[in-house]
């Protein structure tokens, strides 16, 4: 209940500041919209457009409505066009995306750091780490690009850019996803550590299970739970590289949707596109948060 | 400190800051040419006499931008860490403080800032302010500040039943006297552990604004616009993406290397990780 509460308390934050953001600039902000050399009647339009010829207690309510019945419209001509439709063939690619991303994510970080902590202190572990440190360096939209040079210019295996096939998903989400799997790579061997310590492992070893068994069956399950949660909560991180990782591969997800009505000024698509894109981070950490009660009786007794 | 610095990652870390520190002050010394100078004949070319690391867009010199790109990018990280940790600090300390209503009203306002993607805010906010590096350092601080202010406040909650604090108001002392001069200095610590480890997402956070063309005004010399102009021209011209990217990830890992010694060096609890 309190987890709703605080969901409900965020996202109407989001609502405010997003609606709302315009008023906080200093100036008349059609005039920052649209730069000196605008005309009157663009001026006029926009702000009608925009709704901000009205009371800023109506313009949030205005807002609000058209954004929950569907019936917001684009802010530039042509104004009858709604924004939800081009947001719903959007959406669902952001989230393969990402999801995607986390798959990749997982698959490189769970054996990485599950090995480093297992051959703690050995070469295994020094490898492993470096590789986690230098992948949380890489930006994505250089590591983007060299990634294309690889594998589509010089070796012409993959697509260079576009969303036709699943075989224009893997660079993007290996993209989205390195610095992710070297984050998660260093949590994997910290929960491990962790685990390894405890008495049950202890338990398991005196009873003279072999060290694989006692490695993944009694200290990697309870390492997951962590892991699983730092993974909901990356999730919202996730979301913000799509953006940058959309814009190197063209992929027509929200970011791609975002940037080309911030270029086009119109401002009513990027209202919508960030407060949707809120709205699933805000969400996946609810979710997350509840996910783990459930799974974790200590929580749950304790919440 | 100074002995756990010595560490690889420290060390490779310090240097990699202090190279950065050099050439950003050293830009105009160290270019082979102004970062304006445009030499149409060899727009594009790769590596060659007299532009070391080849030339962009309009025959820009990639060294000189890449010199003057540290410019940018260390300004705008050091400000928006400065900037966050200020206000964040001084909002904390004063929620733990006072406790009550204050306390409540910003601890729910730093959930709602929370609550948000930060990269989408700070793409939200520069798209609508316009592209600036001052608008960039403002977009990174306005979320920026709540880890800070979070960490202050829980600081002081801690420190302020401390006898020395207990003493030091038995003393007479005044309250922002007992905030500035016995609580913050105390809670320093963490503070600056979460300062350092901040500064290579800030760079990394510039550079992407930059690269979606909501960062740096065109023409700035910053490493993020650069790779944005080479990934137009990556059959042609590959290097222009190449290198002030290669320039970025050094940095960023550096800086991600010298937070990590300055953690263990000030929160040695942490190494028995």
């Amino acid at each position: 209940m309190k987890r709703l509460a605080s969901a409900a308390v965020a996202l109407f934050g989001a609502l405010l500041l997003v609606s709302l953001f315009l008023h906080l600039v200093p100036g008349d902000p059609i005039d920052v919209m649209l730069g000196e050399e605008s005309t009157l009647v663009d001026r006029e339009a926009l702000r009608r457009a925009v709704g901000m010829d009205q009371p800023v207690h109506l313009q949030l309510w205005n807002f609000t409505r058209d954004f929950v019945t569907g019936e917001l419209r684009t802010s530039v001509p042509p104004f009858q066009k709604k924004v939800m439709p081009s947001i719903g063939a959007a959406l669902p690619l952001t989230l393969l995306l990402a999801l995607a991303a986390m798959a990749v994510a997982l698959v490189l970080a769970l054996p990485l750091g599950v090995a480093a902590a297992a051959r703690r202190g050995t070469a295994v572990d020094t490898a492993a780490m470096s590789a986690a440190v230098a992948g949380v360096a890489l930006p994505r939209f250089w590591l983007g690009p060299v990634l294309i040079i690889l594998f589509s210019l010089k070796l012409d295996w993959l697509p260079v850019s576009g969303a036709e096939s699943w075989r224009h998903l893997v660079l993007p989400a290996f993209t989205l996803g390195t610095a992710l799997s070297a984050f998660l790579a260093r949590m994997t061997r910290a929960a491990m550590l962790e685990a390894l310590r405890e008495d049950y492992v202890t338990v398991a070893r005196a009873k003279g299970l072999s060290p694989r068994a006692v490695l993944w069956r009694h200290a990697f399950r309870n390492a997951l739970l962590p892991i699983l949660t730092v993974l909901g909560l990356e999730f919202g991180a996730l979301l913000g590289g799509a953006i940058v990782t959309e814009k190197v591969f063209a992929w027509p997800g929200m970011g791609t949707l975002l940037l080309s009505a911030i270029e086009k000024r119109d401002y009513n698509t990027v209202r919508a596109t960030v407060l949707v894109f809120t709205c699933c981070y805000v969400l996946v950490n609810t979710l997350t948060d509840v996910a783990y009660a459930l799974v974790d009786p200590r929580v749950r007794r304790r919440a | 400190m100074r002995l756990r610095l010595r560490s690889v990652g420290g060390r490779f870390g310090l240097a990699v800051a202090g190279l950065l520190v050099l050439v950003a002050l050293l830009a105009p010394l160290l270019s082979p040419h102004a970062p304006e100078a445009m030499d149409l004949a060899t727009e594009l070319s790769p590596p060659r006499p007299g532009h070391p690391l080849g030339t962009g867009e309009n025959g820009i010199d990639l060294l000189t931008h890449v010199l003057y790109g540290a410019r940018v990018s260390l300004v705008v990280a050091a400000f928006a860490v400065a900037l966050s940790a200020l206000v964040g600090t001084v909002l904390g300390g004063l929620a733990g403080f006072m406790g009550g209503l204050v306390d409540e009203a910003l601890m729910r306002l730093t959930d709602v800032l929370l609550a948000f993607p930060g990269m989408l805010l700070a793409i939200f906010i520069t798209a609508v302010l316009g592209p600036s590096l001052t608008h960039v350092i403002f977009a990174l601080s306005f979320t920026g500040w709540t880890g800070y202010a979070r960490l202050a406040r829980g600081q002081v909650l801690t420190l302020r039943e401390r006898d020395y604090v207990q003493a030091a108001r038995a003393l007479g002392a005044g309250n922002a006297r007992i905030l500035f001069h016995h609580l913050l200095p105390n809670a320093a610590g963490p503070l600056v552990v979460q300062a350092t480890s901040a500064l290579p997402g800030a760079i990394l956070a510039e550079a992407s604004l930059s690269f979606l063309g909501l960062g740096a005004p065109p023409g700035t010399p910053s490493w993020g616009a650069l790779v944005d102009q080479g990934t137009q021209y990556l059959l042609v011209a590959p290097h222009v993406a190449l290198f002030p990217g290669l320039a970025l990830a050094l940095t960023v890992l550096g800086f991600h290397l010298l937070g990590d010694a300055v953690r263990d060096a000030l929160d040695p609890k942490h190494l028995e990780r």
